[in-house]
């Protein structure tokens, strides 16, 4: 099974500070991980080809400095990896970044894509399905188990608030999978010591069948009017009680916050 | 660029699953057959072999930081890779045939075999050369009859390598080297000694009692065997330096976190003037340390001698890491006399590094010899 997987490099949201002055984030040094999500799709990706044999692929879009990562995905055991970077990519929006990926996916064989359901920076959750509606192929979103293999069809078992669903996709389809779905291995030193060596595919926009109008800036229906940093509420209340009294108190202060839901 | 990425690889393991561990199996005395499952599998008791033969094709240096950050959270895991590389994979590819190599690296490399080194007897600890243990020259095959001692990876270990006497007239030109299966009929294994430390780790006494060994089985040629022992004890050196430096750090930084969270007069222990003389004095222990474990390092993967060096970063490895662990306990107080605590365990495992692959007298010996000869 050919397996491709949409990777995005993040910053690591863990590690960021908070000015006690200001009370903004201080972005400056946050060290760069692969989104989370995307990882456990890694790790979802090298299960299915250690069961069914075949070749994980792995693309991203970004800097330069993106191939850091790739490499290390590479130490886990990934077969092939592209990185799609060109300055006349910059400002593209969801939808922009999913036409992007998608014009090169169309040049590779692929019988799955699995992303991640979405990435800690910006919280969207909308490339997985944009690349799957640009490619006019199948998705199941925020799985919680892939079953297996039937034939053609792809087994697997979606989360929704309170049920759990199995469906059958037929291949080739996208899914997209949650950090809470597996632990992902650590790099083995047999791929990592030929990490580095590994061929990397460089992409541009002169490599792929796209318009200029589709995509940066120029391709991003959505714009960013403003960000700010919103300050971040430090302030906590303490106070020496009895056990009992504490529970009560906490309770007391929650309970506002809590919906009550009687559900089955 | 691949050294630092697989430090940070070793890191995310060890500092995770091998951590995780290394409490139970020293409470249990229970060898981690787990942890070697997974290091065979992440490739770390393979790393300095070519590819050729299974391995990673990385260095001496990656090897080292293996054992040493393994050792940083677990002395027994670090022992355990250090003993099966370079006290049976090393000398295989140093002094093999090229069939000994094919038939034994790949399995070694992978973990499908683990490896330990017989050259210890009763009567033959530093003076290696007062060798009991005969092998008999039977025509096809060696017959080979004594005890090992004080054997790491024993009962564990799917290859060993048995040194053995060929010609008593001889002398240390008499002995010879000898790879040996475990399944080989008159090899038993003893009862597992109970240690102060690296109790997760296992150290028995090898019984051979006829075992017959196919002349194909002879590592290197016939009177060899001291040379490739002392040899072979050489790189063992490095690592056991690098698990002696692993284990000074471990105690350390784990020190470190606790003496800035530990309050006491109002203040965190660490503010006060003699904890900070504490710290910076074993930072620089530490930090010594490691200039002499890695130019040890460098000999070897440059193509130097390293006798001198690696018996220097044993001596000196060794001899902080006792001195680190010991004043680790003493900063944590009485919760560092408890068990739970893990910091007595990297005492207990400390002070086994001045004792086996050398005891720092005999690194003293060769330090000395090299000086004064």
């Amino acid at each position: 099974m050919n397996i491709i997987v949409l990777v995005k490099q993040v910053p690591d949201t863990t590690a960021i500070k908070i000015d006690k002055e200001t009370s903004t984030l201080i972005r400056v040094g946050v060290p760069n991980i692969i989104n989370p999500d995307d990882l456990a799709a890694v790790e979802e990706a090298l299960k299915l080809k250690e069961r069914y044999g075949g070749k994980v692929t792995t693309i991203t879009m970004g800097p330069p400095q993106a191939e850091a990562m790739l490499r290390e995905l590479y130490a886990l055991g990934v077969d092939d990896a592209y990185l799609l970077t060109d300055r006349r990519f910059a400002g593209s929006d969801t939808w922009a970044t999913s036409r992007i990926l998608s014009a090169l996916i169309e040049e590779l064989q692929f019988d799955l894509i699995i992303a991640g359901y979405q990435a800690i920076d910006g919280d969207t959750a909308q490339v997985g399905p944009q690349v799957a509606e640009f490619l006019d192929i199948p998705q199941v979103t925020h799985l919680h188990q892939i079953v297996g293999l039937d034939k053609h069809e792809l087994v697997v078992v979606k989360q929704t608030d309170y049920e759990l669903e199995t469906l059958a996709v037929t291949l080739p389809a996208l899914i997209t999978v949650r950090r809470e779905m597996n632990e992902p291995r650590f790099m083995n030193a047999f791929d990592l010591w030929n990490c580095f060596d590994k061929e990397l595919h460089l992409k541009t926009f002169d490599d792929l069948k796209l318009e200029l109008q589709h995509i940066g800036l120029a391709g991003s229906p959505t714009r960013v009017k403003k960000t700010y940093t919103r300050p971040v509420m430090t302030k906590a209340a303490k106070e020496v009680m009895e056990p009992e009294a504490a529970a009560k108190k906490i309770v007391d202060l929650l309970y506002p916050y809590m919906e009550v839901k009687n559900h089955g | 660029m691949k050294h630092e990425l697989l430090i940070k690889m070793l890191e995310s393991y060890a500092s995770t699953v091998v951590k995780s561990r290394a409490h139970t199996i020293d409470e249990e005395e229970r060898f981690p057959l787990e942890t070697v499952k997974e290091l065979g599998r992440y490739g770390l008791l393979g790393l300095p072999f070519p590819t050729k033969w299974g391995g990673v094709g990385a260095d001496t240096k990656a090897y080292i930081d293996a054992v040493r950050i393994l050792s940083k959270y677990c002395a027994t895991t670090g022992v355990i890779v250090s003993a099966h590389t370079s006290l049976c994979s090393h000398p295989i590819f140093a002094f093999g045939t090229e069939s000994q190599k094919e038939k034994y690296l790949p399995k070694l490399n992978s973990g499908q075999f683990l490896g330990a080194f017989g050259l210890t007897e009763a009567g033959a600890g530093t003076d290696a050369s007062q060798q009991q243990t005969k092998a008999i020259d039977r025509g096809d095959y060696y017959e080979i009859t004594g005890n090992k001692i004080f054997i790491t990876n024993a009962g564990y270990a799917d290859v060993y390598i048995i040194f053995a006497v060929t010609d008593q007239s001889l002398g240390l030109k008499g002995i010879s080297a000898f790879i040996v299966e475990k399944d080989s009929d008159g090899f038993t294994v003893g009862p597992k000694e109970k240690k102060m430390g690296i109790r997760g780790s296992s150290t028995c006494e090898l019984v051979l009692q006829k075992v017959k060994v196919p002349k194909t089985q002879l590592l290197g040629k016939v009177g060899e065997g001291f040379k490739i022992a002392m040899a072979t004890l050489d790189g063992g050196r490095i690592g056991i330096a690098a698990q002696a430096l692993g284990i000074a750090e471990g105690a350390f930084e784990r020190t470190v976190e606790y003496i800035k969270k530990r309050t006491q007069f109002g203040r965190p222990i660490s503010a006060f003037q003699y904890t900070q003389f504490m710290v910076a004095e074993m930072k620089t222990k530490i930090e010594a340390g490691r200039l002499l474990l890695y130019k040890a390092v460098s000999d070897k993967d440059e193509g130097r001698s390293y006798t001198e060096s690696a018996a220097m970063a044993k001596l000196y490895c060794s001899r902080i890491a006792v001195e680190v662990a010991d004043q680790c306990i003493q900063l944590l107080g009485g919760y560092g006399y408890i068990r739970d605590y893990e910091i007595e365990r990297y005492l207990r495992d400390a002070k086994i590094t001045e004792i086996y692959e050398g005891t720092s007298e005999v690194q003293r010996m060769v330090i000395a010899g090299k000086v004064l000869k």
